[in-house]
């Protein structure tokens, strides 16, 4: 391994290569051009193996198709058959029902907790470890973690027998599992880190002195937290309320898993069309939920410029 | 500094202080209880089952994990979860840590390069792994880990990486970038000896979010994976097939591992702190 390239006397192979670079000087690039030099990769794999496919749906959702395969054709049947459907009414509401359930809870848990650790614990080690105490279980499996919730929730569950032990009721609650109360619960367990990464991001970035000012100026606690810390956290909220909205439209398992088969998601119908191979309809299901997840997050967008506030 | 000395300074605790600190132990209680009955339940008995009451103890579940079974074989699967989250993360750091510092200009384009990483980033996760599994269909190669399945999971990881690199960027200030150049240090000089020394917590942070993202996806991974499975996936076929206390099993093992890897990390990073802290006078 004793390589000393172009006769440098340190084994350090980066100084070897940085002395050697000014004479192969090319003629500095502009800026621009650096640039895309750096995003240029990213930018490439988000084309191939993003942007193109979603192209590739958009288009196999005007083909035809009968139970042996897919036909290249222009027809809006797929679309029409989707739309009239009541079906699809009642999971977009019902979906949108829990996006905005699990929204509110994990915007107030969320924000409560990244507010107590970014300015009530002191010592940078504990907030470091209560950080890591909030991202561990995030390691376990998704499944795993929704599934936990089954012996903690059901009749014979913990909880219950927690109640009973206590006397808190004398029969156990049935509403706990296999139902929209489920749902919930799970969401908010899964999700909830989703709010508090970005939130305690944004409230790092603020300066003591601003709340102190605030205070000195005669401010309320209530006054300076929604006058000053929550307009300065708003990009964090904005992250936050996005990954956790697509999050929620986006799932499939936690629906059919918890809801006990009582409630669909959009996704889960449209997994049951993948696994029947019909992919027409399966794709126009699909570019509807594209177009309305792009909708609501582009009005999020609106809301908050969070691109302002990222790339300075 | 000086306000929060001077908060430190009173000693006396803001009621707010009582009443968050309980919402956070509440959250905590919430985060871990339904994992404390899982670590539980994964001692239960052999003739026991996936709820309460436990019959007997035993760690039959733990051995059955290394038993290659009939439908599921978790050490490979967990191995090859590992080794695609292992290429997931260093891809998505590599590029990922180059396009932060390219956002760090205005270039022709950028908003388009923007949007495109929320798309991908919003993208509902199924959807990306069927147009990914439609378009190697149509293309006749077959769907397989470090093909279809790495640059489905890249669909995320990316984008996700981008972001965290934005907050990262932002902490930096570029008067040492200008101070290197000043002192004659070339581009390379300048990226490898300052810029990349500095930002190195986040983009340790960037890797361990990328790695976590990939060793746990399956909504994306489902349709693009061919036939070999990640461990995600082997979990999610024990669950469609027969429940059994060997799922809360692989939970109580994941997280002592966790706690381990998390533990020795730290262990890690505070040496490497305090040689630093006594080093940096001589590099001086």
């Amino acid at each position: 391994m004793n390589v000393r390239p172009f006769g440098s006397a340190r084994p350090d192979g980066f100084g070897a290569v940085a002395r050697v670079l000014p004479r192969l000087a090319l003629p500095p690039l502009p800026a621009w051009a650096v640039s895309w030099l750096q995003v240029g990769p990213l930018a490439a794999i988000l084309l191939l193996l993003f942007a193109l496919p979603t192209l590739l749906f958009l288009v196999v959702s005007f083909f035809d198709y009968d139970r042996v395969g897919i036909y290249p054709a222009f027809l809006l049947d797929n679309y029409a058959e989707l739309l009239t459907t009541p079906a699809t009414l009642r999971v977009y509401v019902s979906s949108l029902k829990f996006a905005a359930i699990v929204w509110a809870l994990t915007l107030v848990i969320g924000f409560g907790v990244a507010h107590f650790l970014v300015f009530h614990v002191r010592s940078p080690v504990l907030r470091t470890i209560f950080f890591l105490l909030c991202a561990i279980p995030f390691w376990t499996s998704g499944i795993i973690r929704t599934i936990a919730w089954i012996p903690f929730l059901g009749r014979n569950g913990a909880f219950n027998q927690m109640l009973m032990a206590t006397g808190l009721t004398d029969r156990p609650l049935e509403f706990l599992l296999f139902s929209d109360f489920a749902v919930i619960i799970t969401y908010v367990h899964l999700f909830t880190l989703l709010m508090i990464g970005p939130i305690a991001n944004s409230l790092a970035k603020i300066d003591p002195a601003l709340i102190e000012a605030a205070r000195d100026a005669g401010a309320s606690r209530w006054q300076t937290l929604v006058g000053v810390i929550i307009p300065l956290a708003k990009t964090g909220i904005a992250l936050g309320s996005i990954l956790v909205f697509t999050q929620v439209m986006g799932d499939y398992f936690v629906v059919k898993t918890m809801s006990g088969g009582q409630s669909a998601s959009i996704v889960s119908l449209l997994s049951t069309e993948i696994q029947a191979m019909q992919y027409p309809p399966a794709a126009a299901n699909a570019m509807v939920l594209v177009v309305f997840v792009a909708v609501m997050v582009g009005f999020m967008m609106r809301v908050v410029d969070v691109r302002k506030e990222l790339v300075k | 500094m000086t306000a929060g000395a001077a908060r430190a300074g009173d000693g006396r605790r803001p009621w707010t202080f009582y009443l968050l600190g309980a919402l956070f132990a509440a959250y905590l209680l919430f985060l871990y209880g339904p994992m404390l009955v899982i670590y539980v339940l994964s001692f239960q008995g052999e003739n026991g089952g996936v709820t309460f009451p436990m019959v007997g103890t035993s760690l039959t579940w733990f051995a059955q994990i290394f038993e290659p079974g009939q439908m599921a074989n978790i050490p490979v699967a967990f191995g090859r979860s590992v080794a695609l989250a292992s290429v997931v993360s260093l891809l998505t750091v590599v590029f990922a840590v180059a396009a932060g510092l390219g956002f760090r200009r205005r270039f022709p384009g950028s908003g388009v390069v923007f949007y495109l990483a929320v798309a991908s980033l919003v993208m509902p996760s199924l959807l990306v792994g069927f147009g990914i599994g439609l378009g190697f269909r149509f293309l006749g190669w077959d769907a397989s880990l470090f093909t279809s399945a790495l640059g489905a999971q890249l669909t995320w990881t990316l984008p996700f990486g981008l972001f965290a690199m934005f907050a990262v960027v932002n902490r930096f200030n570029r008067a040492w970038e200008e101070a290197a150049t000043d002192l004659g240090a070339s581009a390379w000089q300048r990226l490898r000896h300052v810029t990349l020394p500095i930002l190195l917590p986040g983009i340790i942070g960037v890797a361990m979010g990328a790695f976590t993202l990939s060793y746990d996806e399956y909504a994306r991974t489902t349709l693009t994976i061919g036939p070999l499975n990640t461990l995600p996936l082997e979990i999610y076929a024990l669950i469609s097939s027969a429940t059994s206390p060997t799922l809360f099993a692989i939970g109580t093992l994941t997280t002592v591992g966790s706690f381990l890897i998390i533990g020795a990390t730290l262990l890690w990073a505070m040496r490497l702190q305090r040689r630093r802290g006594t080093a940096a006078p001589h590099e001086g």
